[in-house]
């Protein structure tokens, strides 16, 4: 079998010698912390490969939130995962502070990578450890990294973080079904941000609670995102929420993004059919709106004619803003964007 | 504790008459037909031998043909009442006291499963939150649509197959026939939810009882569930009881909304009463933490602390420890239910005449305007297809 050749990206990487931080050697503070170029992600069922992500072209800005939409079996889940390696990626290349971070690495790379980047679960119940209490729960991170000097040390992390996420010290010593939903969710965050990390995948961490908690936990993590200017990446299906927390939105839709923006251009001048119609499912709390208003279905075979000799891509439409189209559906959406300045204007 | 502004007003004095201004008697619409009529119902549970009351003293007309909406947090009691509708109380549940009189018979009195056959399931039909948990996982969608025709309606084999297909078309299952045998996992979790109300529909329930059934779905199946239930509810004309945690899509579905905390019905009104003039603080602070309403600059505003646990006995009215606007009466004395219009009424000292004039917070007052320009995003784009409509006219 020929040597796999080394990446572009692996080969213009700056050494780091035993004890500097290889992320650190290569950051430059104006680019994007993570990049990912042509990413294929699959999975095997039985013997079958099944693509779910493909040629997937992504940037998350340094201290930005991007939120990451899409319905269920949209493959969103599947991207978050795959940058922090849970899942493999088959194709293309992820790259952290420019260091790749996909496929195969060195050991100590992959270890180090996994002290900046951390994880808010869906499911607060399922994802914390039934017989684990909380002082273990939250200092697992610590322990496995060795991120304290002694016992003193790491009981007094642990009860600061409980602090910042509005829980009392007591409570470490509890597990985690004595507590109710919001709660628990405060306990994954807390988790998470105990390690500081420079990146935080949160994967739908608000849609298992009930609507006046999810109100609570989004303070929260838009909080600490400000306090400490780190990088969310923010799964989600709802529009509302993602309106609400991101800086950026990334609608996607069988693994592909169809429409790229800042959340306030994307429901000023939404283009893309689907991201229309994840718009018009959004509930509006005032009945005499909401019961007047009209759902739009989208049905990718009705709504494009795409041609083998023109194929979409996901084109820069207006600075910022990307939407994937082929060049007939290109020259619509600059009329449409028109249309609207001139509306906007008048 | 909720620091209120409010705490030290002074309606605590003994001879002052309290109860002034309160209602009597639950006041009931006489334009509709009343299909279940709920009085004084008390709902308890034994655990470990202590005896707690998970429902106090709920009194609630429903209306025939109309969608009832039962909003409150996770806790609320709202399951559980609804649960006393069709006897699926878990068994160490009881009634303590109270009537719910439903066709003619006070349903509250029945004990044994002979008695509840021909309600449960026939008359009063449930869909639940988890659409898999609801459905047999080792029997074919088709037998389980078929089941039902065959038990409550008295079919052949081949007559509830027919039916059952038919069923699955009005609920839009794409090539019905084909996906009569398929098992419930492979249907997506749209499609099963929809394979749950075709065994609804299977015997023309007079009353509907959905119990969260968007909440484990996305946003887009979520507005296509909403959509199916109100077109099939427009056919077959039953009555829905709506239980849920969103707002967003109360607005969408509701005629009357009762606002449920600490298990008592805290505002009850139509849906205009309840969205535009709201009167409990409790209401308020749902109303508020929509992240619908949020502007991306300011936190959004939630409610602090939790819900009241059943364990302990409440006093005075349940809400006051979370509550920005209690007043000292609130932790002493439980609130009457006040009546502010002839469909409208809120168990809250903040409608008595002694207590002070409360301004309301800034977004209710605006909801309307808010909701307005959140709208307009939305009806912009109408307005495109409506605007290119008229081009090619010309």
């Amino acid at each position: 079998m020929p040597k796999k050749q080394k990446s572009e990206s692996e080969l213009n990487l700056k050494p780091a010698t035993e004890e500097e931080d290889i992320f650190e050697v290569n950051k430059v503070e104006e680019e994007p912390i993570v990049k990912m170029r042509d990413v294929q992600i699959a999975y095997k069922v039985g013997n079958v490969q099944r693509i779910v992500v493909n040629h997937l072209n992504l940037d998350i800005n340094r201290g930005e939130i991007l939120g990451l939409v899409g319905e269920s079996g949209s493959g969103k889940t599947t991207i978050g995962r795959a940058i922090i390696r849970i899942n493999k990626v088959s194709g293309g290349e992820i790259t952290y502070n420019n260091v790749p971070i996909s496929g195969k690495i060195p050991r100590k790379r992959e270890k180090l990578l996994k002290t900046k980047i951390q994880m808010v679960f869906q499911d607060p119940g399922d994802s914390l450890n039934d017989r684990a209490n909380i002082d273990y729960i939250v200092s697992e991170g610590l322990r496995a990294y060795h991120m304290y000097d002694n016992e003193k040390d790491r009981l007094e992390k642990v009860e600061d973080m409980m602090a910042k996420v509005g829980l009392r010290s007591e409570f470490l010593s509890r597990y985690p079904h004595e507590f109710s939903g919001g709660q628990r969710q405060r306990i994954g965050i807390a988790r998470a941000m105990i390690m500081n990390p420079e990146l935080v995948i949160a994967d739908e961490p608000i849609s298992a609670l009930d609507v006046s908690i999810r109100a609570q936990i989004l303070n929260l993590i838009k909080e600490f995102q400000q306090e400490r200017k780190m990088t969310v990446l923010f799964i989600a299906h709802d529009l509302s929420v993602v309106r609400y927390i991101s800086d950026r939105i990334a609608v996607i839709y069988a693994g592909k993004i169809v429409e790229l923006a800042s959340a306030n251009r994307l429901f000023e001048a939404p283009l893309h059919p689907y991201t229309k119609s994840l718009l018009t499912a959004v509930p509006i709390p005032d009945p005499k709106v909401e019961k007047k208003k009209k759902i739009l279905v989208y049905n990718p075979r009705e709504a494009h004619q795409y041609s083998k000799y023109d194929p979409p891509e996901l084109v820069e439409i207006e600075p910022g803003h990307f939407v994937r189209c082929d060049k007939k559906e290109k020259e619509k959406y600059e009329e449409e964007l028109k249309r609207l300045g001139d509306s906007l204007n008048a | 504790m909720a620091t209120s502004k409010y705490r030290n007003q002074p309606i605590n004095s003994a001879d002052l008459n309290l109860e002034l201004g309160a209602m009597t008697e639950y006041p009931t619409d006489p334009n509709e037909e009343v299909v279940m009529s709920i009085r004084n119902l008390n709902v308890g549970f034994t655990t470990r031998g202590k005896k707690t009351h998970v429902l106090r003293d709920i009194n609630l007309d429903i209306y025939k043909g109309k969608t009832l909406a039962i909003v409150g947090e996770s806790g609320s009691g709202k399951s559980v009442f609804t649960k006393t509708f069709t006897g699926m109380l878990d068994s160490n549940g009881f009634i303590s006291s109270g009537s719910i009189m439903f066709d003619g018979q006070d349903i509250a009195k029945l004990t044994s499963h002979k008695e509840w056959q021909p309600i449960r399931g026939k008359k009063i039909a449930t869909i639940f939150q988890d659409p898999m948990t609801s459905l047999n996982p080792l029997l074919t969608i088709g037998y389980q649509i078929s089941e039902v025709l065959i038990l409550h309606r008295g079919m052949s084999k081949e007559e509830a197959k027919k039916e059952a297909i038919s069923l699955l078309e009005r609920v839009k299952i794409p090539n019905a026939a084909q996906r009569y045998d398929d098992y419930p996992f492979q249907f997506s979790g749209g499609m099963r939810q929809r394979a749950v109300i075709a065994i609804a529909l299977a015997c023309k329930p007079e009353i509907l009882i959905c119990d969260e059934p968007t909440t484990a779905l996305d946003v887009t199946v979520q507005s296509q569930i909403i959509d199916l239930i109100k077109d099939l509810q427009k056919e077959y004309g039953w009555t829905t009881i709506f239980i849920t945690h969103d707002l967003g899509v109360v607005a969408n579905i509701a005629d009357n909304v009762a606002v449920m905390y600490g298990g008592q019905i805290v505002e009850y009104g139509t849906i205009e009463d309840v969205f535009y003039h709201p009167e409990h603080p409790y209401t308020w602070a749902l109303l508020c933490s929509l992240p619908q309403l949020g502007t991306k600059d300011e936190p959004l505003s939630y409610i602090k602390g939790n819900p009241p646990s059943f364990g302990s006995e409440i006093i005075g009215d349940a809400f006051a420890p979370r509550n920005e606007y209690a007043m000292n009466i609130d932790f002493v004395k439980e609130p009457p239910a006040f009546k502010v219009s002839e469909t409208h009424w809120a168990k809250t000292w903040l409608l008595s005449p002694y207590a002070p004039k409360v301004e309301k917070p800034k977004v209710i007052q605006e909801l309307h305007e808010r909701m307005k320009i959140a709208a307009k995003e939305l009806a912009r784009q109408e307005g495109d297809e409506y605007a290119e409509e008229t081009k090619v006219g010309e």
